[in-house]
């Protein structure tokens, strides 16, 4: 593909002569960016109730074991938490960013925001793994190691095992957000977009952003919501 | 071609207000309100997330499927956690002794599986199944 002209704004000749980037099936590039934009949100539909089926078991559990949800949720480093969703929030505000850069054709820009969210997801999932150290050493991990004051050991474990599959699962989605931003990232440097196709960008920003607000729910609902209903 | 260009400074803002948002929800979270801790909790974590979505992930500038595919998360997010949830709040109301004397509370707490019933004991390990009422069985 000759990219040469990335930065060109506005006046391509023509949809006259069809873009690179515009694939046989579709008419228009448009019609084939409103294409991409609705599959990536079936896709994120699809992830809204994957997560949804372990919000509805926390749910449940929580209203069974109040006390324990109250317990295990005060064991949580409530600094880190409130931190780490400060960084994944500013994360968002990067990609959106990363997203204006490519639509207005400044490929510089593009990749230094890109590059900007990566490192803030890199710091988030930094801070979570000294969270779940800390977590191993007061042996708050469910198992056999396992080990909890009180009467309600038990229930605290399944409230753990809620913790660390809803928060492992949202890390794994961090993960594989971090290896897509990067593979944006290179095109990005490689001039691939340009104002009339930046497709990937807006579509793993939706990604990026969708991850975002899986924690705006998880953080208040595992750090916040029962911390204030501990007993004594 | 482009779609919305939204200015930077709306996404500047979008974040301000976010971070306001988060600042409110941890301060809130170090008082006991009772029951009120969760709704207001996720009052504000609904807020923060239709932010993100109309502004970061510009439903707001999108097309009306798309909307209607945005929509179409939620509409089936509520019927996996409103349904089941209405299932288990109502699965006391038919047995409950007070019968219709307790037509007041149409909500009870629901019911936790049996297990919990073994730990209010000592010990559920020690002792077998000696005081059991109705057969509870020690799991976990």
């Amino acid at each position: 593909m000759a990219e040469a002209a990335v930065t060109a704004h506005g006046d391509h000749g023509a949809h006259a002569h069809h873009h690179p980037d515009l694939q046989h099936h579709f008419d228009t590039l448009e019609q084939q960016h409103e294409a991409a934009t609705l599959g990536m949100w079936m896709f994120l539909i699809t992830e809204v109730l994957f997560f949804g089926g372990l919000f509805l078991a926390y749910m449940l559990y929580r209203v069974w074991y109040p006390e324990a949800w109250a317990e295990g949720s005060y064991q949580l480093n409530l600094t880190l938490g409130t931190v780490n969703t400060v960084v994944l929030i500013g994360s968002s505000l990067t990609m959106a960013l990363a997203v204006r850069s490519a639509q207005t054709g400044l490929r510089r820009g593009t990749v230094v925001w890109l590059i900007l969210t990566m490192l803030l997801g890199l710091v988030f999932l930094i801070i979570k793994y000294f969270e779940y150290a800390e977590k191993f050493t007061h042996h708050h991990v469910p198992g056999s190691n396992f080990a909890f004051p009180g009467p309600h050991a038990p229930q605290v474990q399944i409230y753990f095992s809620l913790y660390f599959l809803m928060t492992g699962l949202h890390a794994t989605h961090m993960l594989i957000g971090f290896g897509l931003l990067s593979v944006i990232a290179w095109m990005a440097h490689r001039g691939r977009f340009s104002p009339e196709w930046y497709t990937p960008v807006e579509m793993s920003g939706l990604y990026w952003h969708f991850v975002d607000i899986v924690w705006i729910f998880l953080f208040p609902l595992l750090y916040l919501v029962d911390r204030a209903h501990v007993p004594g | 071609m482009a779609g919305h260009l939204a200015p930077k400074s709306l996404y500047y803002s979008i974040f301000g207000a976010l971070m306001v948002l988060t600042i409110a929800t941890v301060e809130v979270a170090t008082h006991n309100f009772g029951a009120l801790n969760f709704p207001v909790a996720i009052g504000i974590a609904i807020t923060k997330a239709t932010l993100v979505i109309l502004f970061f992930m510009h439903a707001k500038y999108s097309s009306k499927l798309t909307k209607l595919f945005v929509g179409t998360a939620f509409f089936f997010l509520s019927i996996l956690l409103g349904l089941t949830m209405t299932d288990y709040f109502s699965r006391g109301l038919d047995t409950y002794p007070g019968g219709a004397g307790g037509a007041g509370y149409s909500v009870r707490q629901p019911r936790p599986p049996a297990v919990l019933k073994v730990d209010e004991g000592e010990s559920h390990e020690g002792g077998a199944e000696g005081k059991s009422e109705g057969g509870a069985e020690p799991a976990h």
